[in-house]
């Protein structure tokens, strides 16, 4: 099914990033009323993280593992038969095709592409669409990394959302996880992150975390949630049928005696070379730490909630606003369009909610793409009623849910805030003192967020230890590009220009 | 009342507010954001006097490069003498490039012509594919926005308010007199405007043109290479030839030259990219795509090597490529610290030390003529 299709080059309706509930249903909504959609994904398999799966080989070693919405996916996976799925492509970047642009590719291409599209009359209208399109700028394979060109002429963003940790002394231990790691290792490999996992954080993903390590054999020598849950009524009024499923994972722990308790905290790691234990604090209400105890363990899993992935949103320029949660969000209208004409965004991007929010919204955005490029797409108000119910409790569960700032009392002067680039918390403080007053300036002195991953671990602690909440992200190279492929060397230039699947580019490395 | 207010809290007016607090003047440094952010914080850390023709602008390099070696005593940020070496493609650039160091030599440069046979003990990794090149000693390099913080806490009672916005002057007749912020008025003895590519907008509330434009350009950062990868793979700053014709052109239109460094963090920065596109912080692939083919021309060995991010910023350009430096005798009070194109940090500290000297009613120890503010006027 990958690849099959369209195997030439040229301009399709729909690039889609993302291969997660929200990317997988627009791009069945959008394909099923007539779209040339390609879909794609950094990943070597469909689902993103919620249906995260195992490869087939592997599960037929575990048969009893139970994989969540497994039968969704599936039904999904199978409806997506005439869309160019390309997995393993992580995208580095996305830009408008301009005039500019347009003139930087060679005639031919262009030429094929347009008498490849019925439709791509309109698009050459300036008058009628302001942008002529999309690039999508993509690195796929693994060992023999090559450079990947795709054009669309409407761009949906469906590309989740990463972990949210909060630093402490020790987290840069090896076993500490996070909440979102362990539960890929997890329904990924099918690997327990530990023998003894303590599992902490905030919000209700821990559950099926734990839930989730102790079925597959890990002691879960507890589970600790910041918060208290007194804020949950608003959530459970939107839906109710979600304190059933909360019921249920805590009875999954309590049938396997882990112990589970609100307002603690992991505050310290400890170990040698990895962990061996950990500190646990009662919170007071702003989550000042209180009495503390210890309890061994060899992994731990932390989360205190999610981070949009949004930059490449922020790269075309897409207006965002800071979310229940402070994290910036893609602000979109009922259809999910962005304030880019032809840029679309659903799932976590518009706000974190979950995979059945996520869903509804890729449903919304497959259908509103194919309606804004003319095809025939009947209303669906119960499409939409479903998304305003979600997103209501998507909000509700953020503000039930928060994150106080006593952590920053859990900090050490030593305690690293960065870890890419080994960044301690007395380092920010000084860049602090030195006149540093957002997290771009901490950036600029003291260099947290400067390495590897760009600020995606740490950028909630710099901007809250900056008094700020989190800006909207700057990253105009999204992913890691080694320079040859950004040069794009002549040798290869067949590739850059969109023939992504042309063997002659392949056998030019 | 304190005695200046320097606006802006970039590299030049962290270096006018030390040399004027060193001059015994109560200083009091405003920006409307954090120190260090608008075009300081996006620069590579540029100190050269190996890009500038013999003139004002090269006077002034020479004076900033012995100052910086003195300021590298402050501490607490990356100074390194590291020197550049500009190389070039074809032997009648070469002999361009000679000449021109023949000329500067004449100004007090240092440099040491390259064969192409000699470039490998320089930078091993270079291409073979050289004519030769020149090694100018004095160029180095500064981590900009530490420099910039550091200056201004080691300026003696400098206070520094951030978050403050100019919004007005304050005036007495012709004169100024102090500013109006969003927090208040100030009233000074003297006004630095040391706004950068802004300055333009603070010259204007004063009822003054002064015609700086944003020239933008864009910089790659790579993954940290030597440490447990290998040594630096990149000694020096270097840069091509083009890069002294592409800073003194005039064009709107795209502009790169390769310039490569490491900086003590493993990361190597490549620039340079010039363009007139106004303050659009759009990323430009084409852009990043010249740089990378540029880069990788110079050291193949990069083509290996990650990009693991890009920035953009919005260098201070004049219509004469030269700073505006002095007091602007149409409203006495006010003087400018502004204009230094992509070389602010380098002439930070003469254009400071320069600017104190006024202020503390000393003879300029340079000719300031050619920077003065009121030279545009028609």
């Amino acid at each position: 099914m990958p690849g099959s299709g369209h195997e030439g080059p040229g301009t399709r309706d729909l690039a889609i990033v993302g291969a997660g509930p929200a990317g997988m249903a627009a791009a069945v909504a959008a394909s099923r009323a007539g779209l040339d959609v390609v879909l794609v994904d950094a990943q070597a398999r469909l689902g993103g993280q919620y249906f995260r799966h195992a490869p087939p080989g592997l599960r037929a070693g575990h048969p009893g593992t139970p994989q969540r919405g497994f039968g969704r996916f599936t039904r999904l996976a199978e409806a997506l038969t005439g869309v160019d799925v390309r997995l393993g492509h992580r995208v580095w970047a996305v830009e408008k095709a301009v005039e500019k642009n347009a003139e930087r590719n060679t005639a031919g291409n262009a030429g094929k592409a347009a008498g490849n599209d019925p439709g791509n009359e309109a698009d050459q209208n300036p008058g009628k669409d302001a942008a002529a399109g999309f690039i999508v700028h993509c690195l796929a394979g693994t060992r023999d990394e090559r450079r990947v060109t795709l054009r669309a002429r409407r761009l949906l963003i469906a590309t989740g959302a990463h972990d949210r940790p909060l630093p402490f002394p020790g987290w840069d231990l090896p076993g500490v996880l996070t909440a979102g790691g362990a539960q890929a290792l997890l329904k990924g490999d099918l690997v327990p992150a530990g023998r003894t996992v303590v599992v902490a954080g905030t919000g209700p993903f821990l559950l099926p975390v734990a839930a989730g390590l102790a079925e597959a054999g890990a002691r879960v020598a507890g589970v600790f949630e910041a918060n208290g849950g007194a804020g949950l009524a608003p959530a459970l009024a939107v839906r109710p049928g979600k304190l059933a499923e909360g019921a249920g994972y805590l009875w999954r722990l309590a049938r396997r005696r882990v112990p589970y308790a609100v307002r603690h905290a992991v505050v310290e790691a400890h170990g040698g070379d990895r962990l061996t234990h950990v500190t646990v604090a009662r919170l007071g209400r702003d989550w000042t730490p209180g009495a503390r105890r210890t309890i061994a363990c060899d992994a731990l899993a932390v989360g205190y909630g999610f981070v949009p992935q949004i930059e490449l949103a922020t790269q075309l320029g897409c207006a965002t606003e800071a979310g229940g949660d402070g994290e910036q969000v893609v602000v979109v209208d009922a259809g999910m369009r962005t304030s880019v004409p032809g840029v679309y965004a659903a799932g976590e991007p518009t706000g974190v909610g979950g995979a059945d929010l996520a869903e509804a919204e890729g449903w919304i955005a497959g259908r509103a793409v194919a309606a804004d490029l003319g095809r025939p797409v009947r209303p669906a108000p119960a499409l939409s009623r479903r998304r305003d119910r979600l997103a209501a409790f998507g909000r509700a569960m953020q503000d039930a849910y928060p994150v106080r700032d006593g952590w920053k009392g859990w900090l050490r002067g030593d305690t690293l805030v960065c870890r890419c680039e080994e960044v301690p918390y007395a380092r920010v403080r000084e860049a602090l003192a030195l006149g540093a007053t957002d997290a771009r300036s901490v950036k600029l002195l003291a260099r947290p967020g400067m390495g590897w991953c760009q600020g995606r671990v740490c950028g909630y602690a710099v901007a809250r230890l900056a008094g700020e909440t989190s800006p909207p992200p700057r990253r105009p190279v999204a992913h890691p590009v080694r320079l040859g492929d950004l040069a794009g060397l002549p040798d290869r230039a067949d590739e850059t220009q969109g023939t992504a699947n042309d063997p002659a580019g392949e056998e030019a490395r | 009342m304190t005695d200046v207010v320097v606006v802006g809290a970039g590299v030049v007016g962290a270096a006018c507010a030390y040399y004027a607090a060193r001059a015994g003047l109560s200083v009091t440094v405003l920006d409307r954001g954090p120190v260090a952010a608008g075009t300081t914080g996006a620069g590579e850390g540029n100190i050269l006097v190996s890009d500038k023709e013999p003139g004002p602008e090269l006077e002034l390099a020479l004076l900033s490069a012995r100052l910086w070696r003195e300021l590298a005593g402050l501490g607490g940020f990356e100074y390194e003498a590291k020197g550049g070496l500009v190389v070039a493609e074809t032997s009648e650039v070469l002999g361009s490039l000679a000449d021109l160091a023949v000329a500067q030599a004449g100004a007090g440069v240092e440099h040491v012509p390259v064969a192409a046979g000699e470039l490998p003990g320089y930078e091993p990794d270079l291409t073979p594919d050289l004519a030769g090149g020149v090694y100018y000693p004095q160029d180095s390099q500064v981590q900009p926005m530490l420099a910039a913080a550091r200056l201004l806490s080691g300026a003696p009672g400098a206070v520094l308010r951030t978050g403050v916005e100019v919004t007005g002057l304050l005036r007495d007749g012709d004169r100024v007199t102090g500013v109006r912020t969003n927090e208040g008025d100030i009233p000074a003895g003297a006004v630095v405007n040391a706004a950068g590519t802004w300055s333009g907008e603070v010259a204007a509330l004063a009822g003054l043109d002064l015609p700086i434009l944003p020239r933008r350009g864009f910089i790659l950062v790579t993954e940290p290479l030597g440490g447990r990868l290998g040594p630096p793979l990149i000694r020096h700053k270097v840069y091509t030839a083009a890069y002294v014709t592409d800073v003194a052109s005039d064009s709107e239109g795209l502009e790169t030259s390769a310039v490569i460094e490491g900086t003590p963090s493993g990361t190597v920065l490549i620039g340079a990219s010039r363009e007139r596109v106004g303050f659009d912080r759009t990323t430009s692939i084409p852009v990043l795509e010249a740089l990378a083919r540029q880069a990788v021309a110079l050291f193949p060995g990069l083509a290996a090597r990650r990009v693991i991010r890009a920035y953009c910023g919005f260098r201070p350009y004049c219509p004469d490529h030269l700073p505006v430096i002095g007091a602007d005798p149409r409203a006495p009070g006010l003087y400018h610290a502004c204009g230094h194109e992509g070389a602010g940090i380098g002439l930070a500290p003469a254009t400071g030390h320069l600017v104190a000297g006024l202020l503390a009613g000393a003879a300029p120890t340079l000719d300031l003529s050619p920077f003065r503010p009121e030279r545009f006027a028609a």
